[in-house]
């Protein structure tokens, strides 16, 4: 039987669709837009448009909540982190994300719900005023925009490579049905069709691993040929991370646990406005708390899906992988192509553009995600906070619609800008990491800390996010400077990231408690719905046991810990 | 139909399963009866018939169970 995986990395692409492919992938196009149009007339209100009317259930929500974030980048950027690093990859979907999921429905959503804001930038206006709203407001929505650009960018390559698609064809056609079907039908219509791609996703990618694990002959047998393609090291999660030199991602366990797992996940999945939009929908707390619990269960299975296929690469592929320079220079292949890779070579026809349906699904349900998120932050918490404070709510409504078309031309210019100037890539990447860690500093002492000050709390996330821009900057210009900011010469990017947001949390955490003790607090009473201790957070006494979030948030936890010891 | 008179997502979800399914299983029953030359890894296993055919059974369940015009 003839390789197809190497058939079809003969020509100037990656695979060929047949017919049916295609019909498959305009099929998609259709039914997106379809719900779009749909849901137009459901999208005339504020809270319709960017609250979904507060009315999605837990298990919409939840979904949605993971899909914002499974885009087509992820699925591809992690299953080659995973033939590059080994199953160390995993990491990003458990210890760096299920406590933090865990975290956010237990303890930050009752805050989020019950202060009725629409927005994160809206609660620290809330808590904090409105220089703190401000500042995380402009950050959050010229970042989110430059993001987007660059994973359409991205993702507009990757079609080239894997079908020979026009880069300019593949942004302007899932830009314009992206901006459609948001533009239509507001964050309902997003997080709807956010939900169908999080199922084709599944539908589309789930066949590699179960085929690649009965081509490897099993769990067992896939260790084995890791390790005599790769090493031992690439099938264990945490017995390599006592020495920086003993993994191959050159990381220590503490920067696993305290960078990753606390500052940089719970930064993410708890503050960061494009996830949390998502449960804010939710039609009551109970539901706004079990979204993010049902999210962490089904991300604690992505990795069958995104890491498993990575190892499945380094055991079943005929060619070795390699960096993108060396894949450019001898006409190889590179790590980011092994999902494509590993689809070819098990998919044929049918199946084939089902799993590019998956790749688009995924690509778009990111992008909806960036552009109702900036849409909602733009409109609320920059042109009504500072250019037009007083106006009706048709008129909010219609600059929400106008705002999300502005975050697609933006994107799109972004994308052409990255076309040309392909450093500025890693600058907005770097950028985007220096806001995160310290708005949870900020955020989370605002909810859990009655004696925090709106002096505290500005200060605390502006010396934040300057000092990571200085640490940055720092090692930028004198490399040497690795050993401080990540505590060993030997660390990689992914390292240094992860200290980085450490250190810059503990800064922001240090500047807005000393700023606090300093000022004046606001009275008790200005705190009702919006802190730990100054909030009445309705009883589930009267819930069945099997109702309530907590229940379902210690089921997760433990199989998140049988995990972890498996894969020990 | 949903209690407020809306379509349901998940029949949404059912319509594009249950034709996803049946292209992917024609697609696989084609190929058995007109065998590639070039065929993918694990041809053998037909998983374009048995994928097709679980998602379109799924789709049919949930078009059949979120039915809008169902009382």
């Amino acid at each position: 039987m003839m390789n197809l995986g190497l058939a079809m990395t003969t020509g100037d692409r990656l695979v060929h669709l047949a017919p049916v492919d295609l019909v498959i992938v305009v099929f998609y196009f259709v039914l997106v837009l379809a719900i779009g149009f749909y849901l137009k007339g459901r999208s005339n209100t504020g809270e319709d448009f960017f609250l979904a009317g507060r009315e999605m259930t837990a298990w919409i929500a939840g979904l949605s909540f993971l899909s914002a974030n499974l885009g087509a980048l992820e699925l591809m950027g992690w299953a080659a982190a995973s033939y590059q690093y080994g199953i160390l990859a995993a990491h990003w979907y458990w210890i760096g994300a299920i406590p933090a999921m865990l975290f956010l429905g237990l303890v930050m959503m009752p805050f989020y719900y019950i202060s009725k804001t629409h927005s994160v930038p809206g609660y620290l206006k809330l808590r904090f005023g409105e220089a703190s709203r401000a500042l995380s407001a402009i950050s959050f929505a010229f970042m989110t925009v430059l993001m987007s650009g660059i994973n359409m960018y991205a993702m507009a390559l990757v079609m080239k490579v894997v079908l020979g698609w026009d880069i300019n064809f593949s942004i302007w056609i899932s830009s314009i049905t992206v901006a459609v079907y948001v533009t239509l039908g507001g964050l309902r219509s997003a997080i709807f069709n956010e939900v169908l791609q999080f199922i084709l996703i599944w539908a589309g990618a789930l066949l590699i691993p179960i085929l690649g694990l009965i081509e490897a002959g099993g769990w067992k047998a896939l260790q084995l040929k890791v390790a005599q393609n790769a090493s031992v090291e690439y099938t264990h999660l945490w017995s390599t991370l006592g020495s920086f030199k003993d993994n191959p991602m050159g990381i220590h366990w503490t920067g696993i646990v305290f960078g990753l797992g606390f500052v940089i996940s719970f930064a993410y999945w708890t503050t960061d406005f494009l996830v949390v939009q998502r449960v804010l929908a939710a039609k009551d707390l109970r539901a706004a708390k079990m979204a993010p619990i049902i999210g962490a269960a089904f991300k604690m299975f992505v990795p069958f899906i995104v890491i498993l296929p990575g190892l499945l690469g380094l055991a079943v592929l005929p060619m070795k992988l390699t960096g993108e320079a060396v894949a450019v220079a001898t006409g190889g292949h590179s790590y980011n192509e092994v999902l494509p890779l590993m689809l070819a070579r098990y998919c044929g026809p049918g199946l084939l553009g089902l799993g590019i349906t998956a790749l688009i699904a995924g690509f778009m349900s990111g992008m909806a995600g960036n552009v109702s998120a900036f849409s909602t932050v733009w409109t609320y918490d920059i042109y009504k906070a500072l250019i037009k404070k007083t106006a009706t709510d048709a008129h909010y409504v219609l600059m929400g619609r106008w705002s999300t078309i502005l975050g697609v031309l933006i994107s799109i210019g972004t994308a052409y800008l990255v076309m040309q100037f392909l450093s500025i890539m890693d600058y907005v990447q770097a950028l985007f990491s220096f806001f995160v860690a310290p708005l949870f500093g900020t955020v989370i002492l605002g909810m859990l800390w009655k004696r925090a000050t709106a002096a505290g709390g500005f200060w605390g996330l502006l010396a934040g996010t300057v000092s990571s821009v200085g640490m940055w900057a720092w090692v930028k210009f004198d490399p040497t400077a690795l050993r401080y900011v990540a505590l060993s010469s030997n660390a990689k990017d992914m390292a240094e990231n992860m200290y980085r947001g450490l250190w810059s949390w503990i800064i922001c955490v240090v500047v807005t408690v000393a700023v606090s003790m300093v000022t004046k607090p606001k009275p008790e009473s200005e705190l009702v719905g919006l802190v730990y201790g100054a909030t009445v957070i309705p009883t589930e006494a009267q819930v069945p046991l099997y109702h309530r979030p907590a229940f379902w948030a210690v089921i997760v936890a433990i199989v998140f810990i049988a995990l972890n010891i498996m894969f020990w | 139909m949903r209690s407020d008179g809306t379509i349901s997502i998940w029949f949404f979800i059912g319509i594009s399963l249950l034709v996803n399914g049946v292209l992917i299983f024609g697609a696989g029953v084609y190929q058995i009866s007109h065998p590639p030359v070039v065929k993918v890894v694990l041809y053998d296993l037909h998983a374009s018939v048995w994928w097709g055919a679980i998602l379109a059974i799924i789709g049919l369940l949930y078009c059949i169970f979120y039915n809008p015009n169902r009382a």
